[in-house]
């Protein structure tokens, strides 16, 4: 059976148009500048290259900013002015600015913005949900449609360990640049995509080489204020071409301040620590020996939940030192019918910000009436229940260890995986079939090894 | 990360306090560290006699690093984060958070930290953070947890996590003195620190593997937060560390004139936690209010006060018309007026004065600013003067534009909260 909802799209490009718009447009011959083979030859675009970093950021890190009078770091200033440059030029439905924002008052300081502009005058498309890996579709909208002015820069590492910027530098496809645009319907100030090698046209899923890049951008921006959000197909992902979110917001997030309680550390030194306390469970991975560790933990768990069909949302914070990692399945219920009219009325749609406690509302009444107890009714939906989400999680523990098993050496060789029975707080997730050598629950794990 | 060097450390304690400082604060017994907001890094300007016998390290090694030098693999990131945010919100805080010695052992102590401001900036010029071991682990206790719950807890080392019953075979047992077949990297080498106490009588083999996989359930069941709570004789003494560094900088900030105290003070035309982000910025700029009359200066950067040669006191309050002089075209000073009433922003080239009467060209770029409510709250205005260089080879309007987004996440998220401080 085919799970389908019908929800407003959010437009992130000038140039996205609706099915059937324009059909004289695709296909070849445009007469705009987009970055498909008609108009990528001679184009140029700033270029900003970063310096590969290969430790984790924090304890070592040399771009670490986080420091009260840093010098604010200068991707972080080319962001916000090539922002700015494109807001004065109006490119933007709407000026974000001009949206009335507050904090709920409440535990966790929800913040909740009146957007009346964000969803004006689209239709109601259907969107399937039972399918977090869907097929690159070429005649759908994808980034490589969108105006060059709607790009900000291209962003890769560099050749020769400097950071550099080259304000015009020529789009060399060879290469397969990675780019940062803007989301011309904006949530915040400086809401921007980041679009990992775009001329690979690569559907919206995870692999290694793309989440790295996603984190060598917190890093590089330096400003715990400017997070990077992921949702997977099934988790309101708007456009199946991979890319990521981020934006400024100079305020703690809700989840950001939930307590935590640690679950593990693998043996590349990846902590792992769940959500407690919090209307949405999920997972906080920090510190790795590496930033490639860090980086390939994350991946390796999505890629897992993405094989496994569990529509999931992750949050890049705190300038890539914690990554949470939030599977969902709200969209599944509203395809079943699930969903009580009352929340669906809001049309919120609870997408990585939502989760994070940053509620966009469309109608005055709810932005009137926004209150903690609400946001948590809404996040509650979204949760896995609790039983769902232990079987996850041993999912993702055994994509972890296994895959870091394959890499490390004899020494740190989980001992009689798949045989060894855990011996301490065993719990029935564990034993559904899960070749799993970790033992989970509520209280404090053992790696078993 | 590159030390700063020596001589801004110096001059980061020297500029403020006399020479005598350094004795009467190496005269205390406690152990506390200063540290300078200001200089990139945040790292440490001083560290008293009892810090570096706590920690292990000589005073080279830790003077002009920053804190997190001493934190490891166990200290709890959520705590760092609150310690992050007292600094950015520039306010004191007080938290148990986990440190590593030299040598690498943890220890949980008492952090708390004060912020020291410049009586005329009313900003925060240094942090003094004191350290109190605790000495005694305190926590909820649950049935059965009695002394070896108390002891073992006392390491928290990640192995002891990742340890199990089948690294218990390799316990040997004909060790007599307590210590276990080490396997490198094993919590094993420090058992013998921290779980048993020096008196103890050596245990055989069996007793000991029973223990230890005693031990290990126990500490699968401890709380699951492990916060270590100070005792109140702890707090007492942060607390009266933290007034005996505060008295004598105070005190010692007299002489050189530049005096400090613990409240902030000075004057402000905006909200505290907007100065201080405001105050991150480092471009020249003025925020200007179109609500009240005749338009006047609410913010001014310190690089703008050095641009135009004017103290902070008098151009707060004043319209920025100050800064125009014989030569000045007027119709560029209509376009900013008329850019205003229009509520939109523009770029001029203007040419204004300084105190010293000297004249610039002042690539000047003008626009409107607003808070959570979504109406204008303020009018920014950049100032760049013509012919400098940015080193990145950012374009003059690039740079203006930067400072513009800053201003403008400044301004709307410090707006945000329910209760503005």
């Amino acid at each position: 059976m085919m799970l389908r909802i019908k929800r407003v799209p959010t437009v992130v490009s000038n140039y996205q148009k609706e099915e059937g718009e324009d059909p004289a447009r695709r296909g070849g011959g445009c007469d705009r500048n987009c970055l498909q083979k008609c108009c990528i030859p001679g184009a140029k675009l700033p270029l900003y290259t970063f310096k590969r970093v290969q430790e984790i950021p924090g304890d070592k890190c040399v771009l670490e900013h986080d420091d009260n009078q840093a010098p604010v770091a200068f991707l972080d200033s080319l962001l916000l002015g090539q922002w700015e440059d494109r807001m004065q030029r109006g490119l933007f439905l709407y000026d974000v600015t001009a949206c009335e924002t507050k904090v709920i008052p409440g535990r966790y300081g929800f913040m909740a913005q009146l957007n009346e502009g964000r969803h004006l005058k689209k239709r109601p498309t259907e969107f399937r949900v039972d399918k977090v890996l869907q097929p690159f579709d070429g005649n759908k909208f994808n980034f490589t449609k969108v105006g060059q002015e709607e790009v900000l820069f291209q962003f890769d590492a560099s050749k020769d360990g400097e950071v550099q910027f080259i304000p015009d530098a020529p789009v060399d496809a060879d290469t397969s640049p990675s780019v940062v645009a803007i989301n011309v319907s904006p949530i915040e100030y400086g809401h921007v995509l980041l679009i990992p090698r775009i001329l690979e046209c690569l559907p919206q899923r995870i692999d290694r080489e793309s989440f790295l890049l996603a984190l060598y951008m917190a890093i590089e921006a330096g400003n715990p204020y400017f997070r990077l959000g992921y949702n997977s197909l099934g988790a309101f992902a708007t456009i199946n071409h991979l890319h990521f979110q981020a934006y400024y917001l100079a305020v703690s997030f809700p989840i950001e301040k939930a307590p935590t309680r640690k679950v593990t550390t693998l043996g590349d030194g990846v902590k792992i620590s769940e959500l407690f306390d919090y209307p949405v469970r999920g997972l906080i991975l920090e510190g790795g020996n590496t930033l490639q560790d860090l980086s390939n933990a994350v991946s390796d768990a999505c890629i897992c939940l993405q094989d496994n069909n569990i529509p999931h949302n992750v949050l890049i914070a705190d300038c890539g030192k914690r990554i949470f990692l939030l599977p969902q399945c709200y969209a599944e219920k509203q395809a079943l019918g699930e969903v009580s009219s009352e929340l669906l009325d809001t049309q919120v749609n609870p997408a990585v910000w939502e989760i994070s406690g940053h509620m966009v509302l469309k109608r005055k009444k709810d932005y009137e009436e926004a209150s903690e107890e609400n946001a948590w009714r809404l996040l509650a939906e979204v949760s896995l229940s609790e039983e769902r989400f232990e079987e996850v999680k041993a999912l993702i523990f055994e994509a972890c260890s296994y895959t870091f098993s394959e890499n490390e050496d004899e020494h740190h060789l989980p001992q009689g995986v798949g045989d060894h029975k855990p011996t301490l707080e065993e719990t029935d997730s564990i034993n559904k079939g899960a070749n799993c050598n970790i033992v989970s629950g509520t209280q404090e794990c053992l790696v078993l090894q | 990360m590159e030390p700063p060097q020596l001589g801004l450390i110096e001059q980061s304690f020297n500029s403020r306090y006399s020479n005598w400082a350094r004795e009467a604060l190496d005269e205390l017994p406690d152990n506390f560290t200063i540290t300078d907001p200001c200089i990139s890094g945040h790292p440490i300007v001083f560290a008293s006699r009892g810090f570096l016998k706590m920690s292990g390290y000589s005073r080279d090694q830790v003077v002009g690093r920053n804190g997190r030098m001493f934190q490891g693999p166990n200290t709890c990131r959520r705590s760092v984060m609150e310690i992050r945010e007292a600094i950015r919100e520039e306010r004191g805080v007080e938290i148990s958070l986990l440190n590593y010695r030299k040598d690498g052992t943890p220890f949980w102590m008492l952090f708390r930290m004060a912020p020291v401001f410049g009586k005329d900036e009313g900003r925060v010029i240094h942090f003094v953070a004191v350290q109190v071991p605790i000495l005694r682990r305190r926590q909820r206790r649950r049935n059965g947890e009695g002394l070896c719950g108390e002891i073992l807890s006392n390491s928290c080392r990640r192995e002891v996590c990742s340890s199990s019953s089948v690294e218990l075979a390799g316990v040997s047992a004909a060790d007599s003195d307590c210590r276990v077949q080490a396997m490198e990297g094993s919590v094993w080498q420090h058992v013998d620190n921290y779980v048993f106490p020096k008196d103890c009588k050596p245990l055989d083999g069996f007793q000991l593997i029973s223990f230890l996989q005693f031990a290990l359930v126990l500490f699968t069941s401890l709380e699951i937060e492990e916060k270590c709570e100070a005792s109140d004789t702890e707090k007492q003494l942060a607390a009266t560390a933290i007034s005996n560094v505060l008295s004598v900088l105070t005190h010692y900030s007299e002489s050189t004139g530049r005096l400090v105290c613990e409240k902030r003070f000075g004057p402000s035309l905006v909200s505290s936690s907007l100065h201080i982000s405001l105050g991150r910025i480092k471009q020249s700029f003025v925020l200007v209010d179109p609500h009240l009359p005749d338009i006047p200066i609410v913010y001014a950067s310190d690089a703008f006060l050095r641009m135009t040669g004017y103290a902070r006191n008098e151009v707060l309050g004043q319209n920025c018309r100050f800064l125009t002089g014989v030569d000045t075209d007027p119709s560029a000073l209509h376009q900013i007026k008329q850019s205003i009433q229009a509520q939109q922003a523009c770029s001029v080239r203007i040419l204004h004065y300084r105190k010293d009467k000297s004249s610039f060209w002042n690539l000047l770029h003008i626009s409107p600013v607003r808070n959570a409510t979504g109406k204008i709250a303020y009018f920014v205005g950049v100032q760049i003067e013509e012919g400098s260089v940015d080193r990145h080879g950012l374009s003059p309007e690039m740079r203006q534009l930067s400072v513009v987004g800053s201003i403008k996440v400044a301004v709307r998220s410090s707006s945000m909260s329910y209760s503005i401080h």
